[in-house]
């Protein structure tokens, strides 16, 4: 299993009491599968990408990436872990303003300790790949469309090749086609790259792509629903 | 520094006007550098070159003595406790007093030395002066045209000049040199001022202490040259405030912009990059920029510096005058970087997931 969450507990502080934010959550993904979790805002969507993206750490329960425990790894562990095994397609595109769309990922490989130079070429397939094609690649964020940002925000996530990617409201800045067509390119590299994919949304039409749907309310994720 | 050098191409303009600031901080640091050392050399370079190791002040029965070449005065007693000292080197009793030079084309100031001939500045032209006679600096000899075999008038009395030496100079003024009975006769003085001693083995503690003398190196001797230590002291201060403000400025920058960036620290601590690795990079940006600032007004100061000191202001020009503002520079304006960017460790890279950008 890619992604496994055990009952998972995790309360904020809110005043003198503490909130649950996800409350007894239970969630396995299998390599390949692409699951979608809706609810509404507050239902701890974005607590439970935040906890499996190993950002926040749960007050019990476990999470294991690549059946590696989170809660057994210190800091640098952790950040380590979110850069060899997790990706994180972000709401916005969250692009670094100064680079090129192929800077971009070639940052992620510079993290990893990996030359920009050799992974260039790489680069530029993995674009291509998500449709960014046409010179697009050496366009820095304010020369793209939202769709091409967030098609350089998945190539980056995938850059790494992650067993794990996690995807936030990845069409809060879209409209429908363009939505839809991002969501339809996640179901896709979900596939073709096998990894175990959790998709955070509050926009119910775009759910058909998923191969599961589960749906958070209240920091709990209710009975899945047929996608 | 991959991102940094990215991040300085991006936002060229913002970078380049902190660099034009390091530029000219580091200018007018290196003219002050050049200033400072052209006025210290104008100030004491007779002192400073000295062929003695260290040079004893001498002052008057029942009083302390004190590092000042105006109120020091060594008696016979005590230059001949000294020279009779075991163990002790090379001990020479020496004069100086400000007084007017006068040739054929003019009177120009002077700073009159009597000592004996071992520490004259190199003879370049002409021997070592005898009794009536003067050595003058290659400057004096050129702006008063004279030489050797000239007739000058040196506090009223006639000397012929029998030297032209290397340039050297005392509280601004150009020093000529006399032996000590002339130099006596030329000034009034009654006795010399101090005493340049090659110590060898000797216990000169001791003999401070047995003669009421002080004894200090050639280098803290400067501090004895009236108004020295006010005029490097001021000079210095301007230094130092000019490097804290350099620090402060740069500092300052990389706050804000540190703060600027927040958004895309967090996105890149989220996506696996360590503190560490954000603060090399951010400190790596600093570097770049401080060195390329800090290196073009190296350039700059270097280039004015020729020009002023061929237009005959009091400037040195070194690699030391170029090169420890470049590097104190780039150390101090790092510091004040790296203090900016320690902050990096607090961002949430939390803050990147569902966060309105």
């Amino acid at each position: 299993m890619s992604l496994l969450l055990s009952e998972v507990v995790l309360t904020y502080p809110d005043g003198d009491r503490r909130l649950t934010a996800l409350d007894g959550v239970s969630l396995e993904v299998a390599p390949g599968e692409f699951t979608a979790v809706v609810g509404p805002s507050g239902s701890g969507k974005s607590s439970l990408l935040a906890v499996a993206a190993t950002l926040l750490t749960p007050d019990s329960g476990r999470v294991l990436i690549g059946g590696q425990d989170a809660a057994a790894l210190n800091d640098k562990q952790r950040t380590a872990l979110r850069r060899d095994r997790i990706g994180i397609v972000f709401q916005q595109s969250n692009l670094l303003a100064s680079l090129t769309a192929v800077e971009q990922l070639q940052a992620v490989a510079h993290l990893r300790g990996e030359k920009p130079r050799a992974v260039a070429s790489r680069a530029e397939s993995l674009l291509a790949s998500v449709g960014l094609t046409d010179g697009k690649q050496h366009r820095r964020p304010h020369q793209l469309s939202g769709g091409e940002r967030q098609r350089v925000n998945i190539a980056r996530a995938l850059f790494a090749e992650p067993s794990v990617l996690l995807v936030d409201e990845p069409t809060s800045a879209l409209d429908h086609e363009r939505g839809e067509q991002i969501v339809g390119l996640l179901a896709r590299i979900t596939r073709e790259h096998g990894t175990a994919t959790v998709m955070v949304t509050h926009d119910k039409a775009q759910l058909t792509a998923a191969d599961r749907v589960l749906e958070m309310v209240d920091g709990r994720l209710a009975e899945a629903v047929a996608a | 520094m991959f991102v940094a050098l990215r991040d300085i191409r991006f936002a060229k303009g913002r970078f380049a006007l902190m660099g034009a600031v390091v530029t000219l901080i580091t200018t007018l640091v290196v003219f002050l550098y050049g200033l400072t050392g052209g006025l210290a050399s104008a100030a004491s370079s007779s002192i400073a070159q000295l062929p003695a190791k260290d040079v004893v002040f001498g002052a008057p029965q029942g009083a302390a003595p004190e590092v000042s070449f105006s109120n020091s005065g060594v008696s016979p007693q005590q230059e001949q406790a000294f020279a009779d000292a075991p163990g002790i080197g090379r001990v020479e009793s020496f004069g100086v007093a400000m007084s007017r030079l006068t040739g054929d084309s003019g009177a120009t100031s002077v700073s009159v030395f009597g000592a004996p001939a071992d520490l004259l500045p190199p003879v370049v032209s002409g021997a070592a002066p005898q009794a009536g006679q003067v050595a003058v600096g290659q400057k004096v000899a050129d702006d008063s045209k004279l030489h050797v075999g000239a007739e000058v008038s040196v506090g009223g009395r006639t000397l012929t000049v029998s030297a032209i030496t290397a340039d050297r100079s005392y509280a601004h003024a150009p020093s000529v040199w006399t032996t000590s009975a002339t130099w006596a006769e030329v000034t009034g003085a009654r006795q010399p001022n101090a005493l340049a001693v090659d110590p060898g083995s000797a216990d000169l503690a001791a003999l401070d202490k047995a003669q009421n003398t002080e004894t200090v190196s050639r280098d803290a001797a400067l501090a004895g040259i009236d108004g020295y230590a006010a005029e490097q002291g001021s000079l210095q201060m301007i230094q130092g405030f000019l490097f804290a403000v350099s620090a402060l400025v740069v500092g300052a920058f990389f706050t804000v912009w540190t703060v600027q960036r927040k958004a895309d620290i967090a996105v890149l601590k989220a996506v696996g990059a360590s503190s560490g690795y954000l603060i090399r990079d951010a400190l790596a940006q600093a570097v770049a920029m401080l060195a390329a600032g800090a290196l073009t007004g190296a350039l700059i100061g270097f280039a004015g510096g020729a020009v002023l000191g061929g237009s005959g202001m009091p400037f040195t020009l070194g690699a030391a005058t170029v090169a420890v503002p470049v590097v104190v520079m780039v150390l101090l304006g790092l510091a004040g970087a790296a203090l900016a960017v320690r902050r990096i460790t607090s961002v949430d890279p939390l803050t990147a997931l569902g966060a309105n950008r």
